[in-house]
């Protein structure tokens, strides 16, 4: 048992093996195995990018909330001023109607006063003038001191 | 060359024996495999031990793929509960893959190397310096396999039915009787086709595996007598083939391994 030239033939027969299977058997295998690793990142950054998105839909969930918040406030906030704004309004009015009233009441009742008085110093007058008719019945007659009469009723 | 053809293809088929008679080793068997049995072992644990969940590198990729059509195929099989059968099956696959591929490297190639070595190194007459590198064409290596797997067989069968149960289906399987007197006149009937069957699993699995692996290293042996300008004609097409003979060997090994598993742990 020597080298002899069938080691070469061997050899040869080898590296058409071998040949082959880098051309035929590797590729496939390679292809799958890369796909595969290929699929596993892909799946792996989709993951990752469905984490972010959720994030980022979280933050913004919390941003329109707090917005929200933020408006409601302002309008709760706006409708209480404006609420003011219409009490002391109410007020305002009510204070002048109620001024206005008394004012027409005051000026009726100093009307109904003089009116009172008139009256009141009508009766007076005829009183006087009765009392001083009975007085002066017998001394006085009528006729000749109506005038006087006229002029004390015109002082009262 | 042709009036030592004979000398050759003899000094190819015989053993670096340690010694003669049935105590005696064949040590180039037994080396190979342990060192392809150590490359599995070593590859497939650095990849799990280094695994990533993300980037895989290549070499995982090919140990998830070869893990994923094993676990598959004894998940298809085998319905019992079993955690020894899966890393059994895988170990099977890979080895019996390793060992026949040892067939694709020139037949010249190692053996003359151990001469070379065993002639400078030991003063060894080359002649005398036998090796051969394909573990699974040799018929003990092969059985050892297959042997393995009958105690496995055996093993659960028994720990699946129990030992009574086992017992009891080896006698009463595959003819039942419905009296009494047909159960027992049956009995050694059914105990033979057991045995049959039994004793047939472990030889039908060595064989084939070397039978189709000692051919092929014959082949190449034949092959390798030709004048070398020709060689390559005959020998390229034969290892090409030869790609597809070593992946199926040792699947259908591992499938058959699987199929016996789930025979023996079913209840009839």
């Amino acid at each position: 048992m020597e080298f002899n030239v069938s080691l070469l033939g061997q050899a040869l027969t080898f590296a058409i093996l071998v040949w082959f299977t880098m051309k035929f058997v590797w590729p496939p295998l390679t292809n799958m195995m890369d796909e595969r690793a290929k699929r596993i990142a892909d799946g792996l950054s989709a993951a990752e990018r469905g984490r972010q998105d959720l994030q980022a839909s979280e933050k913004r969930v919390a941003d329109e909330l707090r917005k929200a918040r933020q408006q409601a406030a302002e309008i709760v906030a706006g409708a209480e001023k404006r609420a003011n704004l219409i009490v002391d309004e109410a007020r305002v009015a009510a204070d002048s109607e109620g001024a206005r009233i008394i004012a027409e009441a005051k000026g009726r009742i100093d009307l109904e006063v003089l009116r009172a008085k008139d009256v009141l110093r009508e009766q007076v007058a005829m009183l006087a003038v009765s009392g001083a008719e009975k007085i002066l019945r017998r001394e006085i007659d009528p006729a000749g001191h109506a005038d006087l009469l006229a002029s004390i009723k015109a002082e009262f | 060359m042709a009036s030592n053809a004979s000398e050759y293809i003899k000094h190819h088929l015989t053993h670096w024996n340690s010694s003669t008679g049935f105590w005696s080793l064949h040590v180039d068997t037994f080396t190979v495999s342990l060192i392809l049995g150590f490359v599995f072992v070593a590859v497939f644990a650095t990849v799990a031990r280094r695994a990533r969940v993300e980037n895989p590198g290549r070499l995982q990729l090919f140990v998830e793929m070869i893990f994923d059509m094993v676990d598959n195929q004894v998940k298809e099989t085998f319905h019992g509960k079993s955690k020894v059968l899966a890393p059994m099956a895988l170990t099977i696959f890979c080895w019996i893959f390793l060992m026949n591929a040892m067939d694709m490297l020139p037949v010249d190639f190692l053996p003359m190397i151990a001469q070379w070595i065993g002639h400078t190194a030991f003063g060894a007459d080359p002649e005398h310096v036998f090796l051969r590198v394909v573990p699974s064409a040799d018929v003990d290596a092969t059985f050892a396999m297959s042997l393995s797997v009958l105690v496995c067989i055996i093993g659960f069968s028994i720990t699946s039915k129990g030992l009574g149960g086992w017992g009891k289906e080896l006698l009463t399987a595959p003819f039942h009787a419905s009296g009494a007197v047909g159960t027992v006149i049956l009995a050694p009937v059914n105990l033979l086709f057991q045995l049959v069957e039994l004793v047939a699993k472990p030889i039908s699995l060595s064989l084939r595996l070397f039978g189709n692996m000692y051919a092929g290293e014959l082949i190449f042996i034949l092959i390798a007598l030709l004048p070398w300008q020709v060689q390559w004609i005959l020998g390229a097409p034969w290892a090409i083939f030869h790609i597809l003979i070593i992946t199926l060997q040792a699947f259908v090994f591992m499938m058959l391994t699987i199929v016996y598993m789930s025979l023996a742990a079913e209840n009839h």
